[in-house]
């Protein structure tokens, strides 16, 4: 049994009448890599803000490694390290000055710390006399991960680190944060990415400012209970509003080279395949799939609306 | 004290780099009071003057040679026409003009009194007034000379004024101006660069990364206004060297009594420009509401116009205007030798603001932030 290591006690945040956090309650272990999925609007950020002190629940409470996030910010601010959705460095300064100012400014010596950051750091030291500003997107992101861990925190914050980052620079982020998990650091992510929620320990699905779902990506994909099917055609696009014109269909939605389909009951891959071609008019190809996490938020999203 | 030094170093690193900021902040100075402190001068010459001589006697040209030889009037143009006349005015070739009746030299000869004409062109009011002043100066001269010719006697007014210029014996405008233009200097620095430079963090979002750290709000608005007290004095140090290098300023007063008050009067502007940068969002939100401040400041600071002849209610506005103290006090010390005890409310009030709008500011920035 792992020690709890984030409690978050029924948090309400609203801006006037608009409600950005609508009872949250849920809770990280120590070590874990916690994954905050949701579409745009939908809380994470807001969430994200309240739990590095930054910004005051309406209602409710939450700790970190026991530290209340209103009462005591001034201590848990020593323990939390935060990377911004945008890049907030100074691109004025060189790669090795915003290293050495986040790093004095709590205190920490850059050689104390530098195994944390060795693997990441080391691929942009032969930068480190480079002005911030002119590093390229995934050499920037490198260098905002290390500023945020070379105070040694306890717990890291990393508000949408993938939006708007190339395929590799994902991958390699992605990696970067397993190999800190390792060091036992707690790590909590947002990303409106669903396929990056396979990667994570726990994911909280959020929507409209509410989590809607909390588990392992492995059990939310084993309790997904619906039909669904594969269903590939010639004419693509004629398929897809075939497909959601006819009775069986529940809901239907491209999924890269194939279409996603899932019905109200389950029915034998061959027979469903013919009915398709027939109604569509086109030679298709239907297989009967197990449901992968995007398929699961979707059903989750939709049932939501 | 050791966060506030780390993000004093920052500031001044990021100041260093700065292509634009630094080379200005040390050539502004220099160019513009050389600039201004020679070309600000509230001395109306060379008034073009328009003749309409109608009567072409031995008097009249006694007249007009009075005007020509005077060094305020430049006659542009002869005419017998008053239509000539007022087309040099309506064109602006003209400032005023003078004209001068057909029998002018007999009805002066005959012990009659002649008029004397004048048009002036009264778009700019001072200049119109001075232009005006000038001519009857020149024409009461005149009328003293006709009066001995026609007497035979030497004639003295009754009332004989003798004025001594105090502090200032030549009437010389660069130093009546050089160290107000100074002050200016000064507060622009203040206000406009402090309100940008905060902002500056809120804009690029490095306030995000550092409202997370251990760094409290009272250390990061004095790392960040320390650089700017720091410039603020080395600008004024440099203002002296060419106030006294190139305008030849004597200073009358206590240099240290100036350096003084302007440790007082920074935490002013610094404070505004703070307090402007808890309004804006973004740098350009800063600079105008920046621009909205410094031009009441200048325009109501006694500089270019006197505090004494504006309406009672603008004079009440100017009490809450820094610059007119400062400039009050440049004026006091440098160049009338006013000791502390002079200023002392001078002193007292800058202190009173400071403390009044840095509250305020940070009053402000802590709401905001919340």
């Amino acid at each position: 049994m792992s020690n709890i290591f984030v409690n978050i006690d029924n948090i309400s945040k609203s801006y006037g009448d608009i409600q950005a956090l609508k009872d949250i309650s849920f809770s990280v272990d120590e070590g874990e890599l916690f994954g905050l999925i949701g579409p745009d609007g939908a809380g994470k950020t807001t969430l994200i803000r309240i739990l590095i002190t930054m910004l005051l629940p309406t209602t409710g409470s939450a700790t970190i490694n026991g530290l209340d996030v209103v009462k005591d910010f001034k201590k848990l601010r020593h323990l939390i390290g935060y990377m911004p959705g945008t890049f907030s460095l100074y691109e004025d300064l060189t790669v090795e000055e915003n290293l050495k100012f986040f790093a004095t400014i709590f205190n920490a010596k850059i050689k104390d710390n530098y195994h944390l950051i060795k693997d990441i750091y080391q691929q942009i030291e032969p930068f480190k006399d480079r002005r911030a500003g002119n590093l390229s997107g995934g050499m920037k992101q490198k260098l905002a991960l290390s500023c945020a861990l070379i105070h040694k925190p306890d717990i890291l914050f990393l508000d949408e680190p993938t939006t708007g980052i190339d395929a590799v620079s994902r991958v390699e982020l992605w990696d970067m944060l397993k190999k800190l998990k390792e060091q036992n650091l707690t790590i909590i992510v947002s990303t409106p990415y669903m396929d990056e929620a396979e990667l994570c320990d726990k994911v909280a699905f959020m929507q409209k400012g509410e989590v809607m779902e909390i588990n392992t990506p492995q059990q939310i994909v084993e309790d997904y209970d619906i039909p669904i099917y594969a269903v590939k055609g010639d004419n693509f696009y004629n398929l897809l509003l075939s497909l959601r014109r006819m009775k069986i269909t529940r809901t239907a939605f491209p999924f890269g080279e194939s279409i996603h389909l899932t019905t109200y009951e389950e029915l034998n891959e061959n027979e469903l395949n013919k009915i398709i071609s027939e109604f569509s008019n086109q030679r298709t190809e239907t297989k009967r799939i197990k449901a992968n996490i995007e398929d699961c938020f979707m059903a989750k999203m939709l049932k939501n609306k | 004290m050791r966060s506030i030094l780390i993000i004093l170093r920052k500031e001044f690193l990021q100041i260093i780099r700065n292509k634009t900021v630094l080379p200005m902040l040390f050539i502004m100075p220099f160019i513009q009071l050389i600039l201004l402190g020679f070309a600000a001068d509230f001395e109306v010459k060379n008034l073009n003057l328009h003749v309409i001589d109608n009567d072409q006697s031995t008097y009249s040209r006694g007249l007009i040679s009075k005007f020509s030889g005077s060094p305020y009037f430049n006659i542009v143009n002869f005419s017998f026409r008053d239509e000539d006349g007022m087309q040099d005015l309506k064109k602006g070739d003209a400032d005023l003009i003078i004209e001068i009746p057909t029998d002018f030299e007999k009805k002066l000869v005959n012990r009659e009194s002649s008029p004397v004409h004048l048009n002036i062109d009264a778009v700019n009011g001072v200049k119109a007034g001075l232009a005006n002043a000038y001519s009857n100066m020149i024409i009461r001269d005149f009328n003293l000379e006709l009066l001995q010719k026609a007497t035979g006697k030497v004639l003295v007014s009754p009332i004989g004024i003798s004025s001594v210029n105090w502090f200032n014996p030549s009437m010389n405008y660069s130093t009546f101006m050089v160290p107000g233009i100074l002050v200016l200097l000064m507060t622009m620095v203040g206000i406009f660069l402090t309100a940008m430079i905060v902002v500056r963090e809120k804009e690029i979002g490095t306030i995000e990364q550092l409202n997370v750290t251990p760094i409290k709000k009272h250390q990061f608005i004095i790392g960040k206004l320390l650089p700017f007290l720091i410039i603020a004095i080395i600008e004024l140090t440099i203002g002296l060297i060419v106030a006294k290098l190139i305008f030849h300023i004597e200073f009358q007063g206590s240099l240290l009594l100036v350096y003084a008050f302007a440790l007082v009067y920074m935490p002013v502007v610094l404070g505004i420009g703070l307090f402007i940068s808890t309004f804006s969002d973004t740098q350009q939100q800063a600079m105008f509401i920046s621009w909205f401040f410094i031009v009441i400041f200048i325009l109501m600071s006694g500089l270019f116009t006197p505090i004494e002849s504006m309406p009672d209610w603008a004079q009440k506005i100017t009490w809450f205007n820094p610059i007119k103290y400062f400039i009050e006090f440049m004026r006091m010390v440098l160049l009338k030798g006013s000791t502390f005890k002079d200023v002392t409310p001078h002193f007292v009030i800058m202190a009173i603001y400071g403390v009044v709008i840095n509250a305020l500011a940070v009053w402000n920035y802590k709401k905001v932030s919340a």
